[in-house]
């Protein structure tokens, strides 16, 4: 094995996963004196095209409460034909299937390099994706143009036999039904009233009309009423609770017949049956006619549109993949979920407000969003929400609904952006494979050896509220769990998963020893088809007394920079900012003062190994980062900032934490560039990515040869080259993102370097711009501490034997 | 002829009313007037004036000149007297009731006159006259003392005064005899006590009697008592020593022929009264509703639009009590009239509005008296004084008239409507065209019977039949909308520039709402296409539908925020099928206890059950939104409680039970038809004001009254009518007479406001025979009826009937008493225009609404009680006395070309007894159509209508006759279509023929007989009210 660099790469790439620590301390004592959490990103749907197509069930360990997947690690008796479970040592004898099994014949998931691997299951029934269309009508003319143009090329991107429904909303909400001929026929609602699934279904005609709804076709026993609002932790219909393995005993149980095919309903239709008709309606879709008195804003009906939406699926296709795609074009503003109220004069709520509780409709929105989510979650249907409005939208009422169902959300000015265009045909994107890049309905497990536990999770997910002897006390993300669900999944959506050592310290592990770490996802793939998906992972086990080198060899700080980021906006979510960026602090202050090295109280002696050297870097960029910091941010972004930040893979969240600054110059090819304002220099171009913008930044003199117009010059084709050379490369950002970013060229002194300017590390202000001699850089005006100073207070602090 | 009249008639000659031509008129004779926004839109002719026999009333140079002209009545002053009727039923002997329940009484013998006997009943006695001749020698014999007067007595049965005196009576001398024979066979002269009290007083009573008592005696002998005579009542029973009848006499049956005949009573009317009635005088009595007669308003409202039970007031409250006459009034605001006659013409007084009474608000009219030069006016209901408005000041001529009188139709009719302004809208904004809104219950009843199907098929052509009218240049249409409901409401967006219908289901049915802003109402000629594209739809749609539980509060809360949204006020036609026991407000719950009707707990099934239709219905009644019913039934859907919205919103009520599309289709059809075509007036408040002394108090009909006043309805139509009971509870005097102004407050099937204003002067009397004179029985009836009706839901059945029996006895008594002369107690003696009073009380005592017993279903029971309390004066009549039409007996007509006038066959008494085997017969009552098929009818004529060769063969099932290319079969259909025409439902005709089992029910209408135990014949009731009468008077 070479460097540990490498290590972390390799697992990656197998295994989708990323841990703080790739060697373990081997006592719960040493584990929490080591500052950062043993944690990991996991990516359970990580593509990876060399995955092989397995048919079968997986082999499960026999113990009741352990049933682990039979993986690599385990231990293999080949003439005894049996396995030992590398979670609960149990010996477990192979299905007669395997009779054939020897050291040259192994299945495929005992192979080592399958140590991630997947399975799919097909005696279980197949269904294809539902899609309900929640479409606000509240919008302007030429916004429902576009909005509907956007809706009906989506039809075309939408698997054939995919079902699906649209219901409208203004001060009303419509169900339409589709596929009637003659007459347009539509379901009405009072848009002030929530409704239950029940009376959805009552007033949809869907209670007994011939079967033709969901309800009463799941046969008895299997789960409680589908209509049900769900808790949250209850195990969700279809999943047997407590049952660690749903494959295998329980759902060979249910076979073919556990679910009956349900007939499409009226109001969700496949794709290519409606598709015309569906077509023609959304070209006659109307504003919401209703008039708006001066001064006031239209009566919007998110909050019902949406319990309808949730109470329809919940009704007619429970614990079935669904997404209800919520296109928002403003705040709720009526009924159920209102944001505020349709007085102008009253603007949307801002952080000020919410620090000085005068946001009187929050607490009672978010209430009912996370009724809603919890539905929705209970059922396996994902929300998706699409606002564009030039003002808030009511996203961080409306956050829990794609933050627990694993939903979209995307946030622009308008649906006539390409922002929104691009992202909205992405969201049907398909993988090598042709196959679209989302799961529905995914239920993620974790499986620990008896060393460890787990403490939670931060990610788009809701906990199933299983308990098992490997779940944590102490909680950390969603936690008291050993599983959770994601209604959907994409194949970047990367949760964090923290654990705990639960080894005391006088027991110590055998030499050699490893811990195992099992991730059994299964979800319904967009084929209709049930997979699972099983990552099995160890690591060394070392003692940090007398092995703390080698644990602090297998940091990796990237990894831990984003566990951090998750932490930190996880924590700010709930608790005051300032608390949280003291505690960031404190964090950091420790890891150096136990990894550094130094003389007590001389900072200049204060050194780092080079895997620690990036991270306080990373903390600083961190503690300016939109996720901690809400000035100039109204909430809805900030809610937006921080829903990417916890379902990015490590790349993407690390780009969000600390963006990237490509510099292109005549100096010599592009190249990284320190984001620091001392890289702002007049002979470049630069190129950052934010993840959530795209910056091309003119230098000065470029920005005047630009404007000299010199790339049209045949002998200045360099010039031109050197343009087009940062905007080549961000159209390559831009076309594998998602969401779309914002894409701004700018130069400088242009309004919009704004977002350059705010990104870099100061070291160049108008304080300090003339004693460094003007070396180049451009200044930005700001009262904040740059990496420089930072850093030397943390060299002080980190010494300081008082500290 | 004074300079006005004359000038009248030239007004008469200029094309319009413009100023310019006043100014001509006037011309030189003063300055012309004060330019006021005069505009009359109706180009008409005021009734003339002066008509041929009399001066005008209002051209007197007198300052009153209504005062003078009632001072001097055109009567001579005994002509007062001979105006009643007193019958004698001679031989009446106390003893024959002694404490007799009413149903025994047809074994009293009757002490009438002697009669002609039915055969078979006795033999004639030997050496005695056959009764026809006697009968005749009996008139013969009495009629010089009868008549001493001779012809130039006024005294035959008609109780009008006024110029109808001038022309020769019928009654008068000859005239008499073929009347009175006619209507009462064998009746002797003595009965009709046809002397003025005076008369009375002088002429001697003895002669007729014993007369009478001759005949008596000799006929009592040839009565023995009857089999079924209990042995000891046959007997001789004591009676008073007055009583100068043997006893024995009692055993005998009365003749029905001989008693007061309604039918008689409508044919002398209408043989003397016909024609012209001009409205020129005050306490005028009207001609019977049943006469044909041409309204000419000359200062009074029509008897078609108000019609009071009493045309002479009597002066003191008293006087009022001890007669028991109830005094009200049956207004029909809107009533269609006839051919020739002039509808109420619009007066816009532009920006000023009606010129209205200062103090009490009444509206000019007639009456008001202009003072001060023709500064100021004098109102005649508060007697206050109100200053002129200067844009309606005009100079008053020599006799205190103003010049523009006649120019003027709020100065010189009695009806007549005005423009609103502004201040009468809905929060002063001028409304919008009222729109129509169909309902449709789409569950499985509604489909399965065919009615969902037939009405949508039919809807094109219902509604060209909307009332369109145009207002201010720019026509007026009248907008629709469609909501079906079965457990849902769905709404339908019609909008002219849709491909195709939009359907809207509303599912929350606990919190109706309007789920759509514009597309709903909509022209529907524009819309044309999509109506009928919808048309199309909604049949299929709901083809399959299997539900059964319905709603209906909700479906009526849909169509009330439609028109709430549309912001117009309108009307809703339900068409519901089923009791609503979907979960939903409104739910109601079975409660079909026919048992109950005719106990003392029939007022629990006959109320609401709940008050929440009741509620809605005033939430509508608020708004304006009229809803009409349309209930086609095939099991209970509790009416007493969901006819309440038709009720307090002014609606009607229409009931098909078992609803079929193939037998009932036409008739649904037809009714609703011609339920969109009448309604002509919107969200109307009508308040009635009268002059000091009297005031009203009671209201029925359909309509919602939010204080005690005002009478609010969100659509009348021309059928129905109000009924208004008034209290006199101060002394009057004759000068001022009685003054009524009934003033309504609508919006047009246009959309304009407007005023409809009715005038009606009444007469003062201080004598009480002047009150008997004046009644207007049929309005009287319309009066009690509603009340009886009315008072069902909160007292006991007998207790009404004892009530109804009990006042019409003191009516009677009273006239006996006070007005007859003197004569032995066994003698009924009638008031002329009371004559029929025992008779329409014995039927309405029988009438579906107020006794339907457990034969029939507390539906059909409320149906009756709801059509009664809209019933105007002509609908009553026909409802408590059925139109039996002897068809058979009508006259062919020459060629089919001629069927349009065939002349209807007079009716004939409404008894069994003219019913005549080898005879067809048509009843009806306005509700229900009977063809009664006599089993001997020829076969040829059974052949020509109904295609079969003997009456046995006939298809009683089906309600439409065939349609047969022969003289006799159109001759049937068309008289039966002029039936119909004249009623205001589409009657459903049903065969019967004798013995079938449909005959029990068409017996019930023969209104004279008996039928079961709890009825009285009309011969035995007379009977048994003059018992009752008698104990009054002892």
């Amino acid at each position: 094995m070479a460097t540990f660099q490498e290590y972390i790469q390799q697992n990656e790439d197998r295994d989708g996963v990323r841990f703080s620590w790739n060697v373990w301390p081997s006592s719960r004592l040493e584990a929490t004196r080591l500052v950062v959490n043993l944690a990991c990103l996991y990516t359970p749907l990580k593509e990876k095209p060399d995955l092989p197509a397995i048919t079968y069930d997986p082999v499960m360990c026999t113990r009741g409460n352990c049933k682990a997947i039979l993986n690599p690690l385990c231990q293999v008796d080949y003439r005894g034909k049996l396995w030992l479970c590398n979670f609960c040592f149990q010996r477990n004898p192979f299905p007669p299937q395997y009779a054939g099994i020897s050291e040259l014949n192994t299945p495929a998931e005992l192979h080592p390099q399958f140590s991630t691997i997947e399975y799919t299951l097909t005696r279980s029934q197949t269904l294809p994706p539902i899609f309900l269309l929640v479409v606000d009508t509240c919008v302007d003319e030429d916004e429902l143009m576009t909005l509907k143009e956007s809706l009906q090329m989506s039809l075309s991107l939408l698997p054939p036999n995919a079902l699906i429904g649209l219901i409208t909303f203004g001060k009303m909400v419509q169900v339409h039904e589709l596929g009637c001929d003659g007459i347009a026929k539509s379901y009405v609602f009072r848009g002030t009233k929530d409704f239950s699934a029940k009376q959805v279904q009552d007033m949809l005609g869907l209670g007994k009309v011939g079967g033709a709804g969901g309800g009463g076709n799941i046969p008895p026993g299997q789960m409680g009423q589908p209509g049900m609002p769900g808790m949250p932790g209850q195990p969700g219909p279809g999943m047997p609770p407590g049952s660690v393995g749903p494959m295998g005993g329980p759902m060979g149980a249910r076979g073919p017949g556990g679910q009956s095919v349900l007939p499409p309903s009226r109001f969700l239709q496949p794709v290519h049956k409606c598709d015309m008709y569906l077509t023609d309606l959304l070209g006659e879709l109307q504003r919401d006619p209703w008039p708006v008195p001066q001064g006031k804003r239209p009566l919007r009906s998110t909050g019902s549109a949406l319990s309808i939406a949730v109470g329809l699926l919940e009704c007619t296709f429970p614990n079935t993949g669904a997404r209800v795609m919520l296109f928002a074009g403003g705040a709720c503003s009526q009924g159920p979920g209102m944001v505020l109220n349709d007085d102008l004069k009253q603007p949307i709520r801002s952080h000020h407000d919410i620090d000085k509780d005068n946001a009187k409709f929050m607490k009672k929105a978010m209430k009912h969003y996370e009724a809603l989510a919890s539905r929705a979650c209970t059922n396996g249907h994902a929300i998706d929400i699409y606002a564009c409005a030039l003002d808030q939208t009511g996203l961080l009422e409306m956050k829990s609904c794609c933050n627990t169902t694993g939903g979209h959300l995307v946030m622009g000015d308008s649906f006539g952006s390409s922002l929104f265009k691009q992202t909205f045909q992405r969201v049907f994107a398909k993988d090598a494979r042709n196959e679209y890049k989302m799961a529905f309905n995914a239920l993620m497990e974790v499986k620990t050896s008896r060393e460890l536990k787990v403490c939670g999770t931060i990610g788009p997910c809701i906990s199933m509220n299983v308990k098992g002897p490997n779940v944590s006390e102490t909680e950390l993300g969603i936690g008291g769990t050993s599983q959770w669900k994601f209604c959907a999944l994409g194949t970047n959506t990367t949760p964090a998963v923290f654990f705990e050592v639960v080894n005391q310290h006088g027991a110590p592990i055998p030499q050699g020893g490893r811990g195992h770490i099992q991730f059994i996802t299964q979800y319904q793939h967009s084929s209709g088809q049930k997979r699972v998906r099983v990552t099995t992972i160890a690591r060394n086990w070392a003692d940090a007394v007398t092995n703390l080198p080698n644990i602090t060899a297998g940091f990796d700080q990237e990894a831990a920079a984003v566990l951090m980021a998750r932490l930190a906006a996880f924590r700010a979510d709930s608790d005051e900012g300032p608390d949280v960026l003291r505690w960031l602090d404190r964090m950091l202050i420790r890891l150096c003062q136990k990894f550094g090295g130094y003389s007590k109280d001389d900072p200049n002696s204060f050194n780092i190994a080079e895997n620690f050297s990036l991270y306080p870097q990373f903390m600083f960029h961190l503690r300016r980062s939109q996720f901690l910091q809400v000035f100039n941010n109204s909430p809805d972004e900030t809610t937006f900032y921080r829903h990417m930040l916890n379902r990015e893979d490590l790349t993407q969240a690390l780009i969000m934490v600390q963006p990237i600054l490509y510099s292109y110059s005549f100096h010599g090819p592009p190249e990284p560039v320190l984001l620091d304002s001392s890289s702002i220099q007049p002979d470049r171009i630069l190129l950052m990515d934010t993840f959530f913008q795209i910056v091309i930044y003119h230098g000065e003199t470029i920005a005047q040869w630009r404007a000299a117009g010199y790339q049209n010059l045949p002998e200045y084709e360099n010039f031109k080259q050197l343009l087009q050379a940062p905007v080549d490369d961000a159209q390559d950002i831009l076309t594998s993102r998602f969401p779309m970013p914002r894409y701004i060229d700018t130069e400088h002194g242009g309004s919009q370097a704004r977002f350059l300017l705010s990104k870099v590390n100061p070291s160049q202000t108008h304080n300090n711009m003339f004693t460094y001699g003007g070396d180049g850089g451009a200044p930005v005006l700001t009262d904040d501490v740059s990496l420089q100073v930072f850093m030397e207070h943390l060299k002080k602090l980190a010494v300081s034997s008082t500290a | 002829m004074n300079p006005n009249d004359q000038y009248f008639q030239q007004q008469q000659q200029q094309p319009g009313y413009g100023a310019p031509q006043l100014g001509q008129n006037y011309g030189g004779m003063m300055p012309p007037p004060p330019r006021t926004p005069v505009m009359v839109n109706q180009p008409q002719q005021f009734p003339p004036a002066n008509g041929p026999q009399n001066m005008n009333p209002y051209g007197q140079p007198s300052p009153r000149p209504p005062m003078t002209q009632y001072g001097h009545s055109p009567l001579p002053p005994q002509a007062a007297n001979p105006n009643q009727l007193a019958q004698q039923m001679g031989g009446m002997n106390l003893g024959t009731f002694p404490s007799r329940p009413p149903m025994a009484s047809n074994l009293l013998a009757s002490p009438m006159p002697p009669q002609s006997l039915a055969p078979g009943i006795a033999p004639p006695r030997p050496g005695l006259m056959p009764p026809m001749q006697q009968q005749q020698q009996q008139m013969r014999h009495v009629s010089p003392q009868q008549y001493p007067n001779g012809p130039g007595m006024d005294n035959m049965g008609h109780p009008v005064n006024g110029q109808q005196f001038n022309s020769p009576r019928p009654p008068t001398g000859g005239g008499f005899l073929p009347t009175q024979t006619a209507g009462f066979p064998g009746h002797p002269p003595m009965p009709f006590q046809q002397a003025p009290l005076q008369q009375h007083q002088q002429q001697s009573h003895l002669p007729p009697t014993q007369q009478q008592q001759g005949g008596y005696d000799s006929m009592g002998s040839r009565y023995p008592s009857s089999p079924n005579y209990p042995p000891g009542m046959s007997g001789p029973m004591p009676g008073p020593p007055s009583q100068p009848m043997p006893p024995q006499q009692q055993a005998r049956r009365l003749d029905p022929d001989q008693m007061p005949s309604a039918i008689q009573v409508m044919e002398d009317d209408k043989r003397t009264r016909s024609g012209p009635f001009a409205t020129n005088q005050k306490g005028l009595v009207p001609p019977l509703v049943t006469t044909p007669y041409l309204t000419q308003d000359q200062g009074n409202s029509g008897p078609r639009f108000v019609r009071s039970s009493m045309y002479s007031v009597p002066a003191l409250p008293d006087m009022m009590k001890q007669t028991a006459v109830p005094f009200g009034l049956v207004i029909c605001p809107f009533a269609q009239l006839e051919e020739g006659e002039q509808a109420p013409p619009v007066v816009d007084m532009g920006e000023l509005g009606p010129v209205r009474c200062g103090r009490c608000k009444a509206y000019m009219c007639p009456f008001m008296q202009f003072i001060d030069g023709g500064r100021r006016f004098q109102c005649p209901f508060c007697k206050a004084t109100t200053e002129v408005p200067a844009e309606y000041f005009q100079h008053l001529d020599h006799t205190g008239m103003r010049m523009d009188k006649y120019q003027r139709p709020e100065l010189c009719l009695g009806s007549y409507e005005f423009v609103g302004t502004k201040d009468y809208c809905r929060n002063n904004v001028f409304p919008k065209p009222p729109a129509y809104i169909f309902v449709l219950d789409v569950s499985y009843n509604n489909v399965k019977s065919g009615l969902v199907h037939l009405l949508c098929q039919n809807i094109k052509s219902i509604l060209q039949h909307l009332p369109r009218e145009s207002v201010g240049g720019q026509s007026g249409t009248s907008r629709v909308g469609f909501i079906t409901y079965s457990k849902e409401v769905h709404f339908y967006n019609i909008k002219a520039s849709l491909a195709q219908p939009q359907m809207m289901v509303v599912g929350d049915v606990e919190d109706m709402f309007m789920p759509l802003l514009d597309g709903f109402l909509c022209d529907p000629v524009e819309s044309e296409h999509i109506i009928d594209q919808l048309m199309v739809q909604i049949p299929t749609m709901f083809a399959d539908s299997r539900e059964t539980e319905t709603i209906l509060g909700p479906a009526i809360k849909a169509g009330l925020e439609a028109l709430k949204a549309a912001d117009c006020v309108g009307k809703l036609l339900v068409f519901h099928s089923s009791l609503p026991i979907a979960e939903a407000p409104g739910r109601l719950k079975s409660r079909d206890e026919r048992k109950l009707l005719g106990t003392d707990k029939e007022k629990t099934v006959l109320s609401p059950q709940t008050t929440f239709y009741n509620q809605i219905g005033q939430e509508c009644a608020g708004f304006g939104c009229r809803v009409d019913l349309f209930v086609a039934n095939n099991a209970f859907v509790d009416l007493a409680t969901i006819g309440q919205v038709a009720r307090l919103t002014g609606g009607q009520v229409y009931k098909y039970t078992y609803f079929q599309a193939d037998l009932d289709g036409e008739r649904l059809v037809e009714d609703v038809r011609r339920n969109v075509e009448q309604t002509v007036a919107f969200d109307s408040i009508m308040r009635v004001r009268t002059s000091t002394g009297v005031r009203p108090v009671d209201f029925y009909g359909h309509f919602f009254m939010s204080n005690t006043t005002d009478v609010e309805t969100a659509g009348i139509d021309s059928d129905q009518a109000m009924t208004i009971e008034i209290k006199h509870d101060d002394k009057l005097t004759d000068e001022d007479g009685v003054y009524i102004q009934v003033a309504l407050l609508f919006t047009s099937p246009g959309g304009q406001r407007r005023l409809r204003i009715h005038n009606l002067a009444l007469s003062v009397c201080t004598q009480m025979a002047d009150l008997y004179r004046s009644c207007d029985l049929d309005t009287v009836m319309n009066l009690l009826m509603k009340q009886s009706v009315t008072k069902l839901t909160e007292s006991t059945p007998k207790q009404i009937r004892d009530s109804l029996i009990n006042r019409s006895a003191q009516v009677l008594a009273c006239y006996r008493k006070n007005c007859a002369s003197p004569s032995s107690p066994g003698q009924l003696i009638l008031p002329e225009c009371m004559k029929l009073l025992p008779l329409y009380i014995n039927c309405l005592l029988n009438c579906d609404a107020l006794s339907g017993g457990s034969d029939m279903s507390i539906d059909d029971r409320t149906f009756n009680m709801f059509a009664v309390q809209t019933m105007h004066v002509g609908a009553s009549l026909a409802y408590l006395y059925p139109r039996l039409v002897p068809l058979l007996d009508a006259s062919a007509p020459a060629s089919p070309s001629d069927q349009d006038d065939v002349v209807l066959p007079s009716p004939v008494r409404c008894t069994g007894d003219k019913l005549r085997d080898d005879g067809v017969y048509v009843l009806d009552n306005g509700i229900h159509m009977f063809l009664w098929i006599g089993l001997s009818v020829s076969p040829e004529w059974i052949h020509g209508v109904f295609g079969t060769n003997s009456a046995a063969q006939i298809d009683i099932d089906r309600t439409k006759l065939i349609e047969l290319d022969n003289p006799r079969s159109q001759q049937v259909r068309s008289v039966i279509t002029q039936l119909r025409s004249t009623r205001q439902r589409h009657m459903r005709l049903t065969l019967v023929r004798p013995r079938d089992k449909l005959e029990f029910v068409f017996r019930k209408f023969l209104v004279e007989d008996k039928h079961g135990d709890a009825s009285s014949s009309y011969v035995d009731f007379l009977c048994h009210l003059h018992k009752e009468i008698r104990n009054l008077l002892n």
